[in-house]
């Protein structure tokens, strides 16, 4: 059983290299396993899922990049906040993308000059597109996606995205746009939506993640999961890890085992990986801290592996599976 | 490959700009690169955007104000001094406000709804700012180098677009549409309109509403005295970014990511006839152990895993094997760069167990930072 069984837009974000972009890649992968139909999207033009997937740029139009285990189909989206307009637009009032109205606003520099005056809207008109995927609805009247995950704006910034109506409040009080942000905001703070945060075990990312959640709950938005990346197993073993980081490591006993094992274990070698086991000794104690703070926000965490190698579609599987044996999808 | 020069950088510059991805370590680089160059007998301002907490504490910033504030415990005996600013892009935008416009129109643009969503988020107004706020501290004087650390954007080249871009945008169409009804006064806005605009402004009726429509107008129109003031600027700040004395350093970790985008910036920079001192790769992982290589390594620990030795000595070898993969990894991401800008200089700072939140830590940074001076000229 799934930890959020009631979400269907699954929020990704994170401080800037952390990974959440292969999070998000894997958590969709992980939703659409078994068969499922999922949307992966993303808002900040960066085209950091076609990277990830190893696809051209993605247009501005929903398309299949992956197959699930188990069958089950990842489609991705790059969101655009001038074609978002043209979509709301077309939805709305029935005005075609080709038609004399929308070319004249594009001619104009009106979308642009709308979305910069106003950067709420531009933020409106983003996550209006993924509630639009959130709520539509197929032929036979099912969903048309059973999840959508958004690789979202980095932890710094996701709640400002997020808190459209907060945003758009000063701007515009009544009229059709206070109404859209009103019909996503109730969506985004309901419980089809979650909002995870990717974290690694170091000082900043840690002290953004609990910012973030901070944020994220001033706001009522719902705060999902916290996933741990890039996590490294410790190898001493703790009496040695303990000694090491109170710099107090037996180098006696390492240079009698280096020996046993047929290496020519001179004091300069010895010393050297005495001072590297140091390091890794600290490294796990500040990790060590990390995960405590972490633990005190007492919500659902997840931990994924350092991957030795560079992101490919089998190291994505790989984590897909991971989140999904620790319940997250 | 060659290395980059940090002490000559630091030395003949006269504004530093730090560039690179969110999340490489560029704050703390700028931190340690001004704290340097003040050591050495520079008197040295740090712009930052938006420190770590504990980062700004080390150099006795508790809040956001615009105000240059002298840290202590810098070491001033060759004659130089460190302060130190956090940006506060609201305030400075209204600063300019209060500057070029006369105290009444200023007081409408400052209480405009529209003025205070563009002021504290339009896409663009904390790198612009940043850029405004570079000129007026390196006009002032009082400082030999400006070091600026440019905002944890989406793209690392949004700041050096911003400037172009609000120009852009004060010139454009739109500004002048909704400017018209002000000219022509009240009333006559609907008149000027329909005149040939009527779908148009049907439309953004349509989608923002109509009174939202009249405050931007309104707010546009209060801005107006200003533009001619903001177009100069922008262009001064771009040229500023160009001249004689200014350098920049890209920043990057030694990530897939980070060095692809360090890689863009090396390249726009280029494009844009900036001059770039060269590229710092951050938290680089070497391993001192140069005798032993990651397989032997691996091969010992298992000798002694199957014979049941030392459990102490075989999570040594492990561990070593694992610093080494990592080393060659890092050096195979940095040689893709290296070999695609070979003019470039770089220099490497090592990884610490911990981030950096105190002087001390900063000058170790510095020192690491220009080792690759020492290199550079044995070399």
């Amino acid at each position: 059983m799934a930890d959020f069984p009631g979400a269907r837009l699954h929020v990704v974000t994170g401080k800037g290299g952390t990974g959440k972009t292969t999070v998000a890649a894997a958590l969709a992968l992980a939703l659409a396993s078994g068969g499922k139909k999922v949307l992966l999207t993303e808002v900040e033009g960066r085209q950091g899922i076609a990277q990830l997937f190893d696809s051209p740029p993605l247009p501005y139009e929903e398309r299949k990049v992956a197959v699930a285990p188990g069958g089950g189909d990842v489609y991705a989206l790059a969101i655009d906040p001038e074609e978002a307009l043209l979509d709301y637009l077309h939805l709305f009032y029935r005005l075609s993308p080709n038609g004399i109205p929308a070319r004249t606003l594009r001619r104009m520099g009106a979308i642009d000059f709308a979305t910069t005056i106003a950067p709420g809207l531009r933020d409106v008109l983003l996550t209006g597109k993924v509630k639009e995927a959130v709520v539509r609805r197929a032929k036979d009247g099912s969903p048309a996606y059973d999840a959508v995950v958004l690789d979202g704006p980095p932890t710094g910034r996701i709640t400002r995205f997020l808190n459209i109506s907060h945003e758009m409040g000063g701007l515009a009080k009544v009229g059709p746009i206070k109404n859209q942000s009103d019909h996503v905001m109730a969506v985004l703070r309901s419980e089809q939506t979650v909002v995870h945060l990717v974290t690694l075990l170091e000082e900043m990312p840690v002290q953004e993640t609990l910012d973030g959640v901070a944020e994220l709950t001033a706001a009522q938005l719902p705060v999902g999961g916290i996933i741990v990346n890039a996590v490294r197993e410790p190898l001493l073993p703790l009496p040695d890890l303990l000694a090491a980081e109170e710099g107090r490591l037996d180098v006696a006993a390492l240079a009698a085992g280096l020996k046993e094992a047929g290496l020519e274990a001179d004091d300069s070698l010895v010393s050297a990986l005495a001072t590297e086991a140091t390091d890794h000794a600290h490294r796990v104690a500040l990790e060590e801290r990390g995960r405590d703070s972490l633990g005190d926000l007492h919500r659902p965490s997840y931990e994924l592996p350092l991957l030795t190698q560079s992101v490919d579609l089998g190291s994505l599987y790989r984590l897909a599976e991971l989140l999904h044996e620790q319940g997250l999808a | 490959m060659s290395a980059l020069d940090i002490d000559a950088t630091i030395d003949g510059a006269r504004i530093l700009v730090c560039c690179g991805a969110g999340g490489v370590g560029k704050t703390t680089t700028a931190a340690a690169l001004a704290l340097r160059a003040a050591e050495r007998g520079r008197r040295t301002v740090v712009l930052t955007i938006d420190p770590a907490r504990r980062l700004a504490q080390s150099m006795g910033l508790s809040e956001l104000d615009n105000i240059p504030r002298r840290v202590t415990g810098v070491d001033e005996s060759a004659g130089g001094s460190l302060d130190a600013m956090m940006l506060d892009m609201k305030r400075t935008f209204d600063e300019i406000v209060l500057t070029h416009a006369e105290p009444a129109k200023a007081e409408a643009i400052l209480a405009n709804p529209f003025y205070q969503a563009l002021s504290s988020s339009f896409a663009g107004t904390q790198e612009y700012m940043a850029m405004e706020k570079l000129g007026q501290l390196q006009a002032s004087g009082d400082y030999d180098l400006v070091v600026v650390d440019t905002p944890p954007t989406r793209s690392a080249l949004d700041f050096l677009d911003a400037p172009q871009r609000l120009t852009t945008f004060l010139d454009g169409r739109m500004i002048k549409i909704l400017m018209a009804p002000a000219k022509a006064g009240g009333k006559a806005y609907l008149k000027v309109v329909s005149a040939g605009f009527n779908v148009f402004t049907g439309v953004i009726a349509k989608i923002i509403g109509a009174s939202v429509l009249q405050d931007v107008s309104q707010f546009v129109a209060a801005l107006e005295t200003m533009f001619g003031g903001f177009r100069e600027r922008a262009q001064a700040t771009y040229d500023l970014l160009k001249a004689p004395g200014t350098s920049f350093v890209v920043v990057a970790a030694p990530e897939r990511d980070a060095l692809r985008e360090a890689a863009y910036f090396v390249e726009r920079l280029a494009d844009e006839r900036m001059p770039l001192a060269g590229l710092v790769v951050n938290r680089v992982h070497r391993s001192e152990v140069t005798s032993l290589t990651a397989e032997r390594s691996v091969a010992a620990a298992q000798t002694l895993e199957s014979a049941g030795g030392s459990a102490l000595a075989s999570a040594v070898l492990r561990l070593h094997a694992e610093r080494v993969w990592l080393a060659v990894r890092e050096q195979r991401m940095e040689a893709r760069f290296t070999s695609a800008h070979p003019g470039v200089p770089v220099v490497e700072v090592a990884a610490q167990p911990g981030d950096v939140h105190d002087l001390d830590g900063l000058r170790a940074v510095g020192a690491d930072l220009a080792g690759g001076s020492a290199a550079a000229r044995s070399a």
